[in-house]
């Protein structure tokens, strides 16, 4: 076991500063979205004012349900597609261009969003394809895969390959042994996968905005263009929305990586 | 029943009986050889393995031992050779093609299902109704003596029990070939020794043949009929263990297989079965001609530590023939007391160092020697092993 040391004062108060640094803003925010008065730096005593606004502001619901629309479907062509890449790497035969495969499959990891986003919009534009919730889609798509695949693969790497041959040794054929031995065993892993491809195209501005089309803007670019005429009190209410529903995912994904994590230690040889 | 998988469990008198008089082997590898890149893992094996038999594949780490175990359930499949499981070549069939279980040295248990559910997992798969494998599941925790831990998972288990349930859930398909890799490797040494006894009862009682990998000499000489000695892809010796161990076939299996003391030299004289050996470290030895008679040359004399004995006089030898037996003269250079045994490091007047292990008898140690004494150290000729060099 490792031994908890007591916190001395020093690290005390330097948690509570990198924690403020971190979450004050975030906390102004919240509170802020409470405020009854309609200027953005004046607290005029608490009042659900803004909430209300948000909820009869018909623009702003579209955009809320455009995104979440967006979120939940490329999250799920995310999941799907980063686990089959993850699979194939990690189980797969060691297949001619293996390495130049998982370096392409990473590069959205490292690439910058204005390239990725810019690079899809010539894309769409060369296909002339009309855009909107499906060039979205397909760029969130994109974006998101590797990340999907990266905790995929991870997972698979700490699972003992003996599992699988033992399925295989006990009547199952390779599909099978994958199916009821592997993917039971990874599942929490593509959970956690698929929730942040989710969180992670939420809050995705820069290739949203590349690749959406008019009339079909997702929440983060119509709230960044009304902020941008200056800043309401409902954005404040809209964001800790969005907050509290991220908030919720990421827990989600927490516990399901740490399920995943401690079947890992009882799959691991003594 | 829909059961498709063989019965050898309930029919195994007759089918050994069978096998024997027909002297066909239940499994015959035949030139099998395995490459990984360059690496011959496994280079030309031949093996005969009877129904019923107890066999251990002995060797270093990467000696091929496992290459050939996984090349038994299916895992690789060999570049050459045949593997032929009664009349069938199950070379290139598919692990779940063939009527072998294995257990793996991790035990490799489903640690999302339960006990119960681990040892069921291939009776489902082999098309056994609800009621059969329930019946079998519970003969199999009976077997094991695991009753009461069905519903537990893998983690809420002990290193022993784990073992067990990897056992069950690989005897539970009633394979014609049960294959262990390393079984007892995770366990401590008195739970090994153990196991070891209840894996040798249960393999007699079920009349099962079974195969196991190990690298633990020990293990391998206390569990199985026959060893076979791998190295470098090779089979280096198929033996019994007493065979194995009291006629080597060679320097390195001698010195692989228990401890030895080892004197290189020349043949000087033959006389009878008596030949005469001028050794550089240790004198003039007589020893026993080896059954396939040698001719002159160079050879390496082993003599394993416990055939020497140790006196403070030379031995007076039966019936005046002195020439029977070789005695040496030296000091104790270094004494290890090892609880039944100890150990003598002795130095001799004509160089060489000579290690003689003693049962240690008697409690009080009256008759010990003491490091710089004066000693005797004696062997008869049949107690040396010749090999060629």
């Amino acid at each position: 076991m490792r031994k908890v040391s007591r916190l001395s004062r020093f690290n005390v108060a330097s948690l509570a500063l990198g924690l403020a640094f971190l979450y004050l803003p975030i906390l102004i925010l919240v509170i802020y979205s409470f405020n009854a008065s309609r200027l953005v730096t004046v607290w005029g005593g608490w009042s659900l004012r803004w909430y209300h606004e948000f909820f009869n502001d018909r623009a702003m619901i579209e955009a809320a349900w455009m995104s979440f629309r967006v979120a939940v479907s490329s999250a799920t062509i995310a999941t799907l597609l980063g686990t089959l890449a993850a699979v194939a790497l990690s189980r797969g035969e060691r297949f001619r261009g293996r390495t130049l495969f998982s370096g392409m499959l990473y590069a959205p990891l490292v690439m910058p969003e204005v390239i990725t986003g810019l690079s899809l919009l010539l894309l769409f534009v060369a296909l002339n394809a009309e855009r909107g919730f499906w060039t979205v889609t397909i760029a969130h798509t994109t974006l998101t895969m590797c990340f999907v695949a990266v905790v995929v693969q991870s997972r698979l790497g700490s699972l003992d390959r003996s599992l699988e041959e033992a399925a295989m040794d006990l009547g199952c054929d390779p599909v099978r042994a994958f199916l009821s031995v592997t993917l039971p065993l990874i599942a929490p892993a593509i959970v956690a996968g698929w929730m942040l491809a989710f969180t992670l195209s939420l809050d995705d501005l820069v290739i949203a905005s590349f690749t959406t089309g008019p009339g079909s803007a997702t929440l983060p670019i119509r709230i960044y263009s009304e902020v941008r005429l200056g800043v309401k009190p409902e954005i404040n209410a809209i964001c800790t929305l969005v907050i509290a529903l991220i908030a919720v995912v990421i827990v989600i994904a927490s516990l399901a990586s740490k399920l995943s994590s401690s079947q890992g230690e009882s799959a691991a040889p003594l | 029943m829909t059961d498709e998988l063989p019965k050898t469990h309930a029919a195994t008198g007759a089918a050994d009986g069978d096998a024997s008089a027909a002297g066909r082997p239940l499994l015959r590898i035949e030139g099998v050889v395995k490459t990984f890149g360059t690496f011959r893992a496994v280079d030309g094996v031949s093996l005969d393995i009877k129904a019923g038999e107890f066999f251990a594949l002995l060797g270093p780490s990467g000696c091929g031992k496992t290459t050939l175990l996984r090349m038994l359930a299916g895992f690789e499949a060999p570049d050459e050779g045949r593997i032929l499981l009664g009349d069938k070549d199950i070379a290139q069939a598919l692990p779940h093609e063939r009527p072998i279980n294995m257990m793996f040295q991790n035990y490799a248990l489903f640690p999302h299902l339960s006990v119960r559910d681990n040892i069921a997992f291939g009776l489902k798969r082999a098309g056994l109704s609800r009621a059969d494998t329930a019946t079998r599941v519970a003969e199999m925790v009976a077997l094991v003596k695991l009753e009461g831990l069905e519903k537990r998972k893998p983690d809420q288990l002990s290193g022993g029990q784990r073992q067990r349930v990897a056992l069950a859930r690989a005897l539970a398909r009633r394979p014609q070939l049960l294959l262990l890799d390393e079984p007892l490797a995770a366990l401590d040494k008195k739970l090994r020794e153990n196991t070891q006894g209840e894996l040798m009862e249960l393999q007699r009682r079920l009349g099962m043949t079974f195969i196991v990998v190990t690298h633990d000499q020990e293990e391998a000489m206390t569990m199985a009929s026959r060893i076979g000695v791998m190295k470098s892809g090779k089979l280096a010796q198929v033996a019994s263990p007493r065979d194995l161990y009291e006629a080597p076939r060679s320097r390195w299996i001698a010195e692989f297989v228990g401890d030895v003391n080892l004197f290189d030299g020349e043949t000087k004289l033959r006389d009878g079965h008596r030949l005469v050996i001028g050794t550089r470290d240790a004198g003039t030895l007589v020893v026993a001609e080896p059954r396939e008679p040698v001719g002159a040359g160079r050879f390496s004399i082993a003599i394993r530590p416990e055939k020497i004995k140790l006196s403070r006089r030379a031995p007076v030898s039966e019936a005046g023939r002195e020439t029977m037996i070789n005695s040496l003269d030296g000091v104790v250079a270094d004494i290890c007391y090892l609880g039944g045994t100890t150990t003598y490091k002795v130095k001799l007047d004509t160089g060489g160092i000579v290690r003689a292990s003693v049962a240690n008898s008697a409690r009080l140690d009256v008759d010990a020697y003491s490091v710089g004494q004066q000693i005797v150290a004696w062997f008869t000729p049949d107690d040396c092993v010749v090999l060629p060099s």
